[in-house]
């Protein structure tokens, strides 16, 4: 269980995570505010709980590893990097801009911090399977997550990587899906039904654990339960609102891959600071 | 007849994985063909089956890379910079990892599988990647000084082996330097710069021509990427004609990075023997070098082709 203190902390790292997030996008005029929000619990718990990183030592070799597979949620991870400390919270508004070390994707050659470049969707998850597999032939004790959106399920490769991680038994590799519904032509079922997606990672040979996305006692839960299980790697199916946390935006396929206008950013950090 | 170069490489990765600890090998299904599995008799416990998943094979080798390893992965050239061209690309050359991309079974030499299994566009695709470093060893011998050059060597790097036996060509005490082409033999009215299976035809097509009174230089370029821009103007210079052959598309290989450097430093006449921009088909590799123009009776007639245009 998380401690009053610890949760009180994630929460207020998250809020500071969605606003960053929304004024990142806004900035840029650009980028994909919609699953960058549903995610900013799960990075809160994951930097501010759950892993080994120093943003003093980005490269420390021993260090917990984390793969945004779902690479389009840049604005959190970087927003997330930056309230951790690996760099200033201002460069947050040069995403996307040229000559700024933000890129649209996720950048591991510029951005510190980073530790996979990623954007070209199902590739992420297969690179966190190398470097848990480096983990157990080096006997070391870090950690490899890994978030990936409910859409990207669909590209082949990551039930080539789902079928690697349980034969390797990559117990030391946590994955997590953002299971929000939508992806850029609307409703995942309707689109291209990747459902049922516990049964699938089942059947793969995983640890399955669902839970609501933006509950951070149940979130921690799996995450412990995930360090506890020996034999294989776990998925964690996070039931979560595409657009959490400001209410025009949930739900809603259209805030996929939309900047806000400088009034509508306003408007939604005003509400995310209400909370 | 030598070795084929994939046999080299089983026996090369051994080698550097007595030396180099960190070096680890993938491969996806196809160790007896690609002989990594000579690397798994031996460090079973840094060789790794990915099974029938390409894109997962480079993927994996990539977060490999990024968590200090230095895997060697293995495949048929058509999959592993075909299917996957794109984790070749996005994973391994864009944050330049640290990938060894070893595939055998390039060319039309696959034979019998017949065209969906021949991979006459992979030196195109590679070292059209910013980052990405492509060599096409000639022989048994190069190879092995390849491999052992690429275990050192930080950064992404294509290397294009084959399946069927080779001539050898390379000399004793050989280092491979990247960049650094390797003159087989001089002459002055035309150069002949090949690589892989196509060196020791063109050593071969050389020593007819002499015998018929032409005097040509023969050149291995083993180095795709970077080039050795300074031994093709040289060549261009002084013998004023330049014939590449190799087993690959005219379109976008040796032949044309050639040109590249050809028109930009110093114009000369050139002859591309290779494939003309078509598919293969089943058959032994002897009759489909034969048939898709690629022996030495085909370069040295594209040197009399050429040298009448001088």
């Amino acid at each position: 269980m998380l401690t009053l203190e610890q949760k009180q902390l994630i929460q207020e790292k998250a809020k500071a995570i969605r606003v960053n997030i929304v004024k990142a996008v806004t900035a840029a005029k650009s980028g994909h505010p919609g699953g960058s929000l549903s995610i900013a619990d799960v990075m809160s718990l994951l930097y501010f709980q759950e892993m080994n990183v120093n943003p003093n030592e980005p490269k420390d070799p021993n260090r917990d590893r984390f793969v945004l597979s779902k690479g389009h949620a840049a604005p959190a991870l970087y927003a997330t990097l930056a309230e951790k400390g690996f760099f200033p919270i201002e460069e947050l508004l040069n995403l996307r801009k040229i000559d700024h070390i933000l890129q649209g994707h996720p950048d591991m050659k510029y951005i510190p911090g980073v530790d996979m470049s990623t954007g070209s969707l199902g590739q992420g998850i297969s690179a966190a399977c190398g470097m848990a597999l480096a983990g157990k032939i080096d006997g070391s004790s870090y950690r490899v997550y890994s978030v990936l959106g409910d859409g990207e399920l669909e590209e082949g490769q990551v039930w080539e990587a789902a079928m690697f991680a349980a034969h390797y038994k990559l117990s030391n590799l946590t994955a997590f899906v953002d299971f929000n519904g939508l992806q850029i032509d609307g409703d995942i079922t309707k689109v291209m039904s990747p459902l049922p997606i516990d049964e699938k990672f089942k059947a793969f040979g995983w640890h399955v654990i669902v839970v609501d996305g933006h509950d951070l006692d149940a979130l921690h839960a799996a995450v412990t339960e995930a360090k506890a299980t020996t034999d294989k790697p776990t998925m964690v199916i996070m039931n979560t609102v595409k657009g959490k946390g400001v209410q025009a935006m949930e739900g809603q396929a259209g805030w996929h891959g939309k900047a806000p206008s400088q009034e509508e950013c306003d408007k939604f950090v005003a509400e995310l600071l209400e909370v | 007849m030598g070795k084929a170069t994939r046999e080299a490489y089983g026996a090369a990765l051994v080698k550097v994985g007595a030396t180099h600890k960190d070096v680890v090998v993938l491969d996806a299904d196809l160790s007896k063909s690609t002989k990594t599995d000579e690397f798994k008799k031996v460090y079973p416990e840094r060789f790794f089956n990915v099974g029938i998943a390409e894109q997962n094979l480079i993927s994996v080798g990539a977060g490999l890379a990024a968590a200090g390893k230095v895997p060697f992965v293995s495949s048929f050239a058509m999959f592993a910079t075909g299917r996957a061209f794109e984790q070749v690309r996005n994973a391994v050359c864009y944050p330049k990892l640290n990938v060894k991309i070893c595939a055998t079974h390039a060319g039309i030499t696959v034979g019998e599988d017949g065209a969906t299994h021949q991979s006459l566009e992979d030196i195109s695709c590679m070292r059209t990647l910013p980052n990405m470093t492509v060599v096409v060893p000639a022989d048994a011998a190069e190879t092995e000084a390849v491999i052992a050059w690429a275990a050192e060597y930080h950064g992404p790097v294509y290397v294009r082996l084959g399946r069927a036996g080779v001539e050898d060509v390379t000399p004793e005490g050989y280092t491979f330097v990247p960049g650094k082409s390797q003159q087989l033999r001089d002459g002055k009215d035309a150069t002949i710069i090949a690589c892989g299976a196509l060196v020791g035809p063109a050593v071969e097509a050389a020593a007819t021509l002499e015998a018929e009174g032409i005097s040509v230089r023969v050149i291995n370029m083993a180095s795709i990427k970077p080039i050795d821009a300074e031994a093709i103007v040289k060549a261009a210079k002084e013998t004023g004609l330049l014939i590449t052959a190799e087993e690959h598309n005219v379109i976008g290989g040796l032949g044309s990075a050639v040109a590249e450097v050809v028109v930009k430093e110093c114009p000369v006449p050139m002859e591309f023997v290779g494939v003309k921009d078509t598919f293969g088909e089943s058959g032994t590799p002897k009759e489909l070098m034969t048939k898709y123009g690629l022996t030495a009776a085909d370069i040295v007639a594209a040197t009399k082709r050429g040298i009448a245009r001088k």
